[in-house]
């Protein structure tokens, strides 16, 4: 399958990079491709330019500073899974990007394309909102910064404006006592999420001092979950008190639940509440441990 | 817009003036004339289209050409030396690692790039890392035999 004609440019660092977009009006950014190459091939996308920032070297990379990670863009799968620093940083996160899609799609496709593009079945925004991520990004107005929860804001849509290129991603170092987890049903075939749950649980003395758990790919976007938070907090997270948290998330969800051919709206609101309890459970287990 | 590119197929250097579009699978097959490489879904899921790229594995059909510019590719191509079979490739046939065929291409060299960071992988290892190449002959049960048979016979080194 052959895209629609376009033009192609390549970017030798940030500031060509948003050169060239400035440059070419309704150019793409193209970073690992994995999600825009199968768009344009289908024709569903055609842009006139495309600004490839794959070779981009300050784009790419994790760093620990202080109490934070910062993750470059243009860090694949693979790389966020093979990091020491972020495994002990943020261990859900590191997990989430072993289990996403196959080897091929990890070693080329990067967190910054993942959340760029915005998929309701991608897996890393749904970890990132559990994790009060911060994305910082840069535009023709300048810097700023976003919080994960505001970035994903519908449908394969974001707060980027025009022209604005995701730099990094800052996630918040686990202090002793918080655990994370995500857990997900993956679709057999692509491996995207049907469902995905992360959760983050500080505990002190034995309860739940800060629950934070979001959804993703049974809506449009990743969300936090309010009140399964609500049911946990200061609670100790027992079996049963866990389960009946993860009932709530029928709530939160209303009816706002998509289905498709492989999963209806009725089944994924049906196993949501499991997939919840597993991730909760998972990262009050962590927590206890650490 | 035409595009000069030189990507390295198997050592060998071909420069060409390319369309932006043009993927690398196509690069390879029609302007290199390497057809081992094969097109299944082109929609990124088979694995069909899988070669090495600076010794890394991907999908050559979610790929522009000019992505490549500059890289290093191996094919199945490039894995026989003197027509003599690779390790490999001996092992997918000593253990009927393939019917039809058509995703041997792929699955050889997802398994070349395993070996290469885990030379003696376990069933559980082999099938994870073949997760992304589908086949639709066999079932898989030889395809992990072969596997495992090629890291036997390379006695553990890459
Ligand atoms: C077969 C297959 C299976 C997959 N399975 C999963 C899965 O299980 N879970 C999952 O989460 N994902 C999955 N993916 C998607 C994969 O994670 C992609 O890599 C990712 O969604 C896009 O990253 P990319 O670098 O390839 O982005 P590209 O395709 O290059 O770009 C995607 C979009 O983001 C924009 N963009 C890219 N970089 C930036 C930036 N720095 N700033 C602003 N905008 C930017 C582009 O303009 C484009 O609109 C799968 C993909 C495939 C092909
Ligand atoms: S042809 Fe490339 S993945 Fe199927
Ligand atoms: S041998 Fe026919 S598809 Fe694998």
């Amino acid at each position: 399958m052959y895209a629609v004609d376009f033009d192609y440019y390549r970017a030798g660092s940030l500031a060509d990079a948003q050169k060239l977009l400035g440059d070419h009006p309704g150019a793409k950014l193209l970073a690992g491709g994995h999600s825009l190459i199968p768009l344009m091939k289908l024709r569903l996308a055609a842009p006139p330019a495309v600004v490839d920032i794959g070779r981009v070297a300050e784009l790419r990379g994790v760093t620990l500073s202080g109490a934070a990670v910062r993750i470059g863009a243009l860090t694949t799968h693979t790389e966020l899974a093979a990091s020491a620093d972020l495994g002990r940083a943020a261990p859900a996160l590191a997990e989430t990007a072993a289990q996403l899609g196959d080897p091929t799609v990890r070693n080329r496709g990067t967190i910054g394309g993942n959340i760029a593009h915005a998929d309701p079945a991608s897996d890393l925004p749904t970890v990132l909102v559990a994790l009060d991520a911060r994305i910082n990004v840069v535009g023709p107005s300048g810097h700023r910064t976003i919080d994960a929860a505001k970035f994903f804001t519908g449908l394969m849509t974001t707060s980027l404006e025009e022209n604005e290129i995701v730099t990094s991603i800052d996630v918040p170092v686990a202090q002793p006592g918080r655990g994370s987890a995500y857990v997900k049903f993956s679709h057999p075939a692509s491996r995207y999420a049907v469902i995905g749950a992360a959760a983050a649980i500080t505990l002190s003395g034995g309860t739940c001092s800060s629950v934070s758990v979001a959804i993703g790919g049974l809506v449009a976007h990743a969300r936090r979950l309010p009140s399964v938070e609500r049911a946990l907090t200061d609670q100790a997270p027992s079996e049963s008190v866990v389960a009946k948290a993860a009932a709530a998330v029928a709530a939160d969800l209303g009816r706002d639940v998509s289905g498709d051919i492989f999963a209806s709206a009725e089944y994924r609101t049906a196993v949501a509440p499991v997939y919840v309890k597993r991730a909760l459970l998972a990262a009050a287990a962590r927590a206890s441990a650490r | 817009m035409k595009l000069p590119v030189t990507i390295t197929i198997n050592g060998r250097a071909y420069q060409r003036e390319i369309e932006p579009r043009l993927l690398l699978v196509h690069f390879l097959r029609d302007m290199a004339g390497l057809t081992g490489t094969k097109i299944g879904c082109d929609t990124s899921q088979c694995g069909a289209c899988t070669v090495l790229l600076d010794g890394v594995a991907m999908k050559s059909c979610t790929c522009l050409a000019a992505q490549a510019d500059g890289a290093s590719i191996t094919t199945i191509e490039g894995l026989s030396a003197d027509g003599q079979l690779a390790p490999i490739q001996e092992a997918f046939w000593a253990k009927h690692g393939l019917q039809c065929g058509f995703c041997t291409p792929g699955m050889v060299l997802a398994t070349r790039a395993l070996l290469e960071t885990t030379p003696q992988p376990t069933p559980e290892q082999i099938r994870h890392a073949l997760e992304g190449n589908m086949c639709r002959c066999t079932g898989y049960q030889n395809i992990v035999r072969s596997v495992q048979h090629a890291a036997n016979m390379m006695g553990g080194r890459p």
